[in-house]
Order: structure tokens, then sequence, then C-alpha cells
């Protein structure tokens, strides 16, 4: 009996606590204004697709392919790009208002917002994830951010030569708790080290080509490669051999011929490194162009419907899909890895602006953004699974990036 | 039956004709659609490079203030041709002489609603 009433004692205590529990939280791990809270649940089948006309992100679930909620007020979101914590529950977003703005992926909603510069371009988390850095136009430079209450700690400006400004761009995370980027206009590489956060020790390579206009990180951290605009050729740093400086690779791709004009930008950070070969846009030219990554050299030039924007890889490297640039962008084209073929050509619709892997690869979502449609499909069958409104969709993001070395 | 064929080839070379006229009588002023075309463009396609609101990106800002005092046929032979050695890219392969210059007037007059 008297053991009884202990048993009961506790249950009470214990559902005191859970409805105690749930008065704290309130709704906040609730999802979307239709759901009944609180919801408790993992964050990792999530992502944000940037919804750029209206300032808006969608917060998606790609387990059952659908919307959660929107997020709104985000600002000028064209060319907006995400990172995320290392427990992949806060999202932060990169506008090129340069506002940063940091989502909480659960509750649904901005837990902090910055304008942190006037005209932003990306950004990146550090190693250890308690940095975020901002790469900037205007004023050019790099400002780094505590991830946790979005405080600035630390200003490097792009100053060089006898000028005090250039546009940075490409900038990645990297091991031992390094930012690197491009100073566009300088055409210099920096690597800023942040192990005294207040106080980055910056080294940098100068001369490494004419108008680095965005670079990549390779998935193990070691090779930092900026695409040259002003010039043929990439430019690279290997980061286990910093000693030995920028190398130029690629060097004699393309000489001599008339390049086409880029109505767009092509886009390294995704770029595909698949059964040792590294998989890149040409640039000016309706190629894809295969490099050994051993020795950097190109293997073999993949000709593709246009001019290619992103080149990425299904995360197991079998497949490689492809985007292109105004006017050709409503299609998309899958190359084989192992036979370099293009294996389909789909045409999702007007201005595909995006594509982003389930963390396995099983599906893949493009965002169509004169059709405002996200479309998810099978990267198997290559059919179309189903399709998700949104409001001129552009980049999409899931928070498997978490963890990725480089973002 | 070489009758109707020359009658119906007259017939094409008229409406191919008028169509001919329609389009120089609106060369100073764009179809309504073509002009929500450009602007989109305009605000989605030159705005990845000069920022969706055109204060300005990679490449520079494309608003009022900062155009003015440029003549409009400079500006116009820049969208055309391009800037060699930049990313700016010769637009006249995808754009005519008459928008190229519909849509210098715009940028100069500032665009308030691009779709």
């Amino acid at each position: 009996m008297r053991l009884d009433c202990g048993y009961t004692k506790y249950i009470v205590l214990i559902s005191l606590m859970v409805l105690a529990g749930i008065a704290v939280t309130g709704c906040s791990y609730g999802h979307g204004k239709h759901d009944s809270c609180p919801v408790v649940r993992g964050t990792g089948d999530l992502g944000v697709v940037i919804e750029r006309a209206s300032g808006n992100v969608k917060i998606v679930e790609t387990t059952r392919g659908r919307e959660i909620t929107r997020v709104e007020g985000l600002g000028d979101l064209s060319h907006a790009s995400v990172v995320y914590s290392r427990d992949q529950r806060f999202a932060f977003v990169f506008g090129r208002d340069g506002g940063l703005t940091k989502i909480d992926m659960l509750a649904g909603r901005i837990a902090k917002r910055v304008i942190q510069a006037g005209n932003s371009i990306g950004g990146a988390i550090s190693q250890d994830g308690t940095l975020i850095a901002v790469s900037n136009y205007t004023p050019g430079g790099v400002n780094v951010f505590s991830s946790d209450s979005l405080e600035l700690i630390a200003e490097i400006p792009a100053a060089y030569g006898n000028k005090n400004s250039s546009k940075v761009v490409g900038l990645v995370e990297a091991p031992g708790k390094r930012f690197i980027f491009s100073l566009y206009d300088a055409g210099e590489i920096w690597i800023a080290d942040m192990n005294k956060p207040a106080n980055p020790v910056v080294t940098k390579y100068k001369n490494v080509g004419k108008l680095p206009y965005d670079a990549l990180i390779t998935s193990d951290g070691r090779y930092y490669i900026a695409g040259l605009f002003g010039e043929d050729g990439m430019a690279m740093l290997d980061l286990w051999r910093p000693e030995q400086g920028v190398k130029r690779i690629l060097n004699n791709y393309g000489r001599g011929e008339i390049k086409m004009p880029v109505y767009k930008m092509p886009h390294l950070e995704g770029w595909a490194i698949a059964d040792n070969y590294a998989f890149v846009p040409g640039i000016g030219r309706n190629d894809v162009l295969v490099l050994d990554k051993q020795t950097w050299k190109q293997v073999d030039r993949i000709p593709v419907h246009g001019q290619p924007v992103f080149v990425m890889a299904r995360p197991d490297g079998r497949q490689v899909w492809v985007n292109f640039a105004h006017p050709n962008n409503d299609t998309v084209q899958v190359i084989d890895v192992p036979t370099r073929k293009i294996i389909k050509t789909l045409k999702p619709g007007k201005a595909v602006l995006h594509m982003e892997f389930t963390p396995r690869g099983e599906r893949v979502w493009i965002s169509v953004r004169d059709d405002d449609r996200l479309d998810i499909f099978d990267t198997e069958t290559f059919a179309r699974i189903s399709s998700l409104d949104a409001d001129k969709p552009s980049g999409i993001f899931f928070t498997s990036r978490a963890n990725h070395i480089g973002l | 039956m070489k009758m109707a064929r020359k009658r119906a080839r007259l017939s094409v070379t008229i409406i191919v004709l008028i169509g001919f006229s329609s389009t120089i009588a609106k060369a100073g002023e764009l179809p309504a659609e073509r002009q929500s075309a450009l602007l989109h463009l305009l605000k989605h396609d030159c705005g990845s490079c000069h920022g969706m609101t055109l204060k300005g990106g990679l490449g520079p800002s494309l608003l009022p203030e900062d155009l003015a005092g440029k003549p409009a046929v400079a500006l116009e032979r820049i969208v055309s041709d391009g800037v060699p050695g930049t990313p700016m890219p010769p637009w006249k392969t995808l754009l005519s002489p008459a928008e190229v210059s519909w849509l210098v007037n715009q940028l100069l007059q500032g665009v308030t609603d691009a779709p």
C-alpha cells in the first residue's frame, strides 16, 4: 500500500513536470500555423528554400517532401545562401542587402537578425561552429560574428595596394578554424586564422590571377580553388602545403578560342568531385570539364546544353547534375560519371536556378524560379515525384550541409 | 492550282508586310507583354550581378542617381556590346536595339515595379 502511494506520488510529480515543460516551451516545437503543439522532432531532414523576390524562406522537410512553414521578413534575398549550426537547429541566411539572419528551424521563426554591411554575397561557419563569417562587396571585406549572439567579433577589410576595398568572393571555411576567401578586384587569396577570434591572423597570396569570381574547397578541406574570370585557368592553393603558394591549373583550357558571352556567372560552390575526377563548369563555353584530381590536369570535356552554372555530384558521386545560364536555363542534364555521358536531359521549366540532393541522394530538389515551383525528382528513375509551390524560389539548402567541411 | 498557290503566296506576303509595319510602328513603344518580360529580365537576370534591386553587386549600381550624367547612347552601347575584360556580356544577341534603348531609358528613369 505504501509502495502504491509512492508510485502515485512519482506519477503526479512527473505529470506536473511534463505540463510545466509544455508551459515553458509553449508552441516553440510546433510547426506551421495549423499544427497543434508541441511536436518534438529532429532537424536532420529539414531545409531552407529561398524565395528571392519576396524576402521569405520556406522551411521544408525532405522525408515527406513538404513545406513545414514560411519565415518572412529577411530583406533582399537575391543571391542568398545559407549555412547551418552544427546541431542543425539554426540556419544562418546571408542576404544581398547585407542582412545576416539566424533562423530557428524548430520554432519556425527569426531568432536574430543584423544588417552587417551594405551589400554582401555569402558566408561560412567555422569548424567549431562558433563563428559566422560574411563576405561583403560594400564595403569590401569579411565580417566575423558570434554564431550564438550575432555580435560582431572581427572585421577584416579587403584593402589592397593603395585601394581600401576589394569585393570579396568565394568565402569558405577550412580545417584549423580558418576562413579562406578571394579578392575579386585585387586578384588575391587570403587565409584568416581565427584561433584568436578577435585578432585574426591573415596570410595573403597576391597576383593569383585576374578577377577571381568564386571559389570552392574540396570536401576534405585540402584544396581551395578560385575560378578566374579575367583570364584562362583557375588558381589553386593546397592547404596541406600552403608554403608552396598558389598554383595555376587548367591553364591551357580554351586558349586561343573566342569565349561566348556569359549571361550568368557559374557557381563553384557545388562543384563535383566524383570517382577521383573533378567536374567543373567551363566558363563561357557549353562544356563541363573533367580534371584528374591527382594531377589537376584536364582529361576530358563533356559538351552540354548550355553554359553550366551549377555542376553538382550526387552524394554517392555516381551522377553529376548540371543546370545552365540564361537563355538555356529551362534545362537540367545528368552526366553518368563512369562513362562521362549525358544520360538524361530534363526540362523542369523556366529558369532553373538551383539543385539540392537529399542527404544520401535518392531525390533532388530543383527550384524553377519563373514557374514559382519546386520540383522533386527521383535520381534513379528521373521521374518527377512531386512539386511544391514557391514564390520565385532560388537556393535550396538542406541541414545535412551542417557537417560538410567548407560550408 | 497554280493560281491558288500564287494567291496564297500573295496573302502570306501581305500578312508579313502588315506584321512588319506594325513592328516599325511599335519600335518606340514595345508591346506591353515584351516590356513586362524585359523588366523581369532586368530584375532577375541583370539582377544576378547588379542586384535584384539594381543597387549593385559584382557589377555596379544601376540606380538612376548612380547613372546620372551618363549619356543614354553610351549606356546603350555598354548593354549591347558588353564591357571587354569584365563579366558584362554583350546583350545584342538577345535584345534588339529598340529593346536596349527602352531598358536604358527605364534605368535612367528608375524602375519602380519590376514583375
